[in-house]
């Protein structure tokens, strides 16, 4: 009896333990966010960027076009046999607009893009970690906040809503070829309703809002995870693996919280 | 000798009462060193005795439990993060794996630093770098990647980046560690011309004991956390402390054992009949 | 040198890209006109009942597109909806008082929309001025109410 008392007293310690250590973890992340955010920016600061751009957003650019392409085929054709039932194949455009602007292109594109770009910038700045770069960077007198963590935080910023917008684009377009080439909805009603249906402000802009949400938490998440993590090759995989799983996790829990607010009349 | 009494030239580094521990594990206890201007000192001492930790705390990147650091009078705990940047300037570090930038190539490692803290025009830079460069002999390997350079060949672009700034102060973390002797060598001697070519303060932890007794002005040699012995290598090597003796002569059993803490072997193996 | 030359113009098509695709969903996708954003004028309507008629619907005349629905509000006076609505300039001063305004549904399903006719009175509608002549929404519950009482009577 005394004993069962005991070890559930040792489990209500580790909880608190647990607690306690997550959420000194997430006020490090907020002092790291809020120091390499924010950064006078250089001529310097603007190359580095540049290059962190290419490698995030650029290379980036096949995957999320890709996918873009076949949700767009894939939503129209299942749209099309739903709708064909009521006789309203001609909300078609609609349809495959809406789904992608609101929800399918941030949410989708955030997660390639985690994969993607997310796993490699945790890798990265790990490697750099691991290797003493940061170490040695600092003893040269150069804040690694700023040369290392701040470039690649304002390029992931930068590139995923502008990877959302291109998502879709090619998913509109995919939409189309199937619907209208493919399946003979007729085009024009495929565009018109579609412009009678979608708002610039409410759909696209909110759309755009929650993808620079998402940019905001999936590069947060990938370049701290690379900073804090062991600096040992077993430190790096676990690390990549979190940063995955993580900001899929924040991109779907917020993806809930932002249509609530913005769609969900709260 | 001048070389024999330390004690008398200016002191650049003085640790006075370090604490440091690490989780429960306690690093240093109570370290007192002095570390002269313009020589080269070695701080030496077994695996695992945070040798590497020492210098992280001489760099600013740790902050010890008690005690201080002073530079050049300056105390590195408390200054302001601007202020230690500029005292970072002006001290090199040579790290273990050489911690080269692995996105740019060796030319541009090396003008890194010129290029952060100098507004110099480019040729100034090229000439510079250049120099040196052919200081470690490898003006020709400007073009190569970090990757494509051998173990000894990073340590040698890592060592003319540290001095690119023309440093007052240059930490070696374990220069010798994992070279082959050519390369070794090759260190040794470069360690010893820098430090008298440019008037260098020099710290250098280290186990290996030959080459480091050829380099070093004066020894500091710690264990459990403590120092336990400091003096030139001729003292040292005369010393009668079982601790220090294992040490120098490397002796493979004494106050440091061979077993890792074990119950008795003959208990261990007919113990559980 | 070269290579980051390269690479400093693929990050300009890329900017651009995410420009251009961000004017296609906005021309495209969402029917924002590149004329805009054009004059209008204000007019009010009265309705007993808006049925599902919502703020950004279209005002249509004669099938063409003329404006837009900008807010709906419940006039406390008389208890029922006052809708406001946002039409093309060119219209100012051409639409007589007795102008009729319906809301109607496109299709059987589909959304409603306020379809605008034009009578005969010598004077004009201008910018604030109140439609009198206002026809409510069709709710089906009630059109299939009437049609049942209606069996039952004859």
């Amino acid at each position: 009896m005394q004993s069962k008392f005991k070890q559930g007293a040792t489990q209500i310690t580790r909880l608190g333990r647990k607690g306690c250590d997550a959420m000194e973890a997430l006020g490090r992340a907020g002092v790291f966010l809020g120091q390499s955010a924010v950064g006078i920016p250089s001529r310097e600061g603007w190359r580095l960027w540049l290059r962190q751009m290419h490698f995030v957003g650029v290379l980036s650019l096949a995957i999320v076009l890709v996918s873009g392409l076949f949700i767009g085929m894939v939503l129209a054709l299942q749209g099309y046999t739903i709708l064909v039932d009521f006789g309203a194949e001609q909300a078609l455009g609609q349809m495959v607009a809406l789904s992608l602007l609101r929800e399918l292109a941030p949410v989708v594109a955030a997660l390639l893009f985690a994969g993607r770009a997310g796993s490699a910038l945790t890798a990265e700045i790990g490697l750099m970690k691991a290797t003493e770069q940061l170490t040695s960077m600092e003893m040269i007198g150069v804040d690694p906040l700023r040369r290392v963590v701040a470039p690649r935080l304002w390029a992931g910023f930068v590139a995923l809503p502008i990877l959302t917008v291109g998502f879709s684009v090619v998913g509109i377009w995919g939409g189309y070829l199937v619907g209208v080439e493919w399946l003979g909805v007729f085009e024009g009603s495929y565009w018109s309703n579609m412009q009678a249906s979608v708002s610039f402000i409410n759909d696209v802009g909110n759309g755009m809002i929650k993808s620079l949400v998402f940019a905001v938490v999936v590069t947060w998440i990938a370049v701290f995870q690379g900073y804090d993590l062991v600096p040992t090759s077993e430190g790096i995989s676990r690390a990549t693996t979190r940063t995955v799983v993580y900001s899929s996790l924040a991109v779907l829990g917020l993806d809930f919280v932002l249509t609530a607010v913005m769609f969900g009349g709260l | 000798m001048k070389v024999n009494q330390p004690m008398t030239d200016v002191p650049f580094i003085e640790i006075e009462d370090l604490y440091f521990s690490r989780g429960e594990h306690d690093i240093f206890r109570g370290v007192n060193m002095t570390i002269p201007q313009g020589k080269v000192t070695a701080i030496m001492g077994p695996s695992g005795t945070g040798k590497t930790t020492l210098l992280k705390l001489i760099g600013g990147q740790l902050t010890p439990d008690r005690g201080r650091v002073l530079i050049d009078g300056q105390e590195v705990h408390s200054l302001s993060r601007k202020a230690l940047f500029a005292l970072r300037k002006r001290m090199g570090m040579l790290f273990q794996s050489g911690a080269l930038f692995s996105d740019l190539d060796v030319f541009e490692n090396v003008a890194f630093p010129l290029r952060v803290h100098t507004d110099l025009p480019d040729a100034m830079i090229r000439d510079l770098v250049l120099l040196k460069l052919q200081a470690v002999g490898l003006r020709g390997a400007r073009k190569l990647t970090p990757a494509e350079l051998s173990g000894g060949m990073a340590r040698r672009v890592a060592l003319a980046r540290a001095v690119a700034l023309d440093p007052e102060l240059i930490l070696y973390d374990e220069p010798f560690v994992g070279q082959d002797p050519i390369s070794m060598g090759v260190l040794v001697q470069l360690i010893k011309r820098l430090n008298q070519a440019l008037q260098l303060t020099s710290v250098v932890v280290s186990h290996d004991i030959k080459e480091t007794l050829s380099i070093a002005d004066y020894l500091y040699l710690i264990a459990d956390g403590q120092v336990v012995a400091h003096g030139t290598p001729q003292t040292l090597d005369t010393n009668q402390d079982p601790r220090v003796s294992q040490f120098v002569h490397g002796e493979p059993d004494g106050p440091v054992p061979f077993h890792y803490p074990a119950e008795s072997f003959y208990r261990d193996i007919l113990g559980h009949a | 040198m070269k290579r980051s030359k390269t690479m400093e113009f693929g990050v300009g098509l890329f900017m651009l890209a995410g420009i251009l695709g961000l004017v296609f969903l906005g021309l495209r996708v969402s029917g924002l006109s590149l004329s805009a954003p054009t004059d209008t004028f204000r007019l009010e309507a009265n309705f007993a009942n808006i049925g599902g008629l919502k703020p950004r619907a279209r005002v249509t005349m004669a099938g063409v597109t003329v404006g837009r629905v900008e807010a709906i509000e419940l006039d406390t006076d008389w208890y029922d909806a006052r809708v406001i609505l946002r039409l093309d300039s060119d219209l100012e001063g051409q639409l007589s008082q007795d102008t009729t305004a319906a809301i109607l549904t496109a299709g059987l399903l589909g959304e409603q929309y306020i379809g605008l006719s034009v009578g005969g009175a010598p004077e004009m509608l201008e910018d604030g001025d109140t439609i009198r002549d206002t026809q409510s929404a069709l709710v089906l519950e009630e059109l299939i109410q009437q049609f049942v009482s209606n069996m039952a009577s004859s």
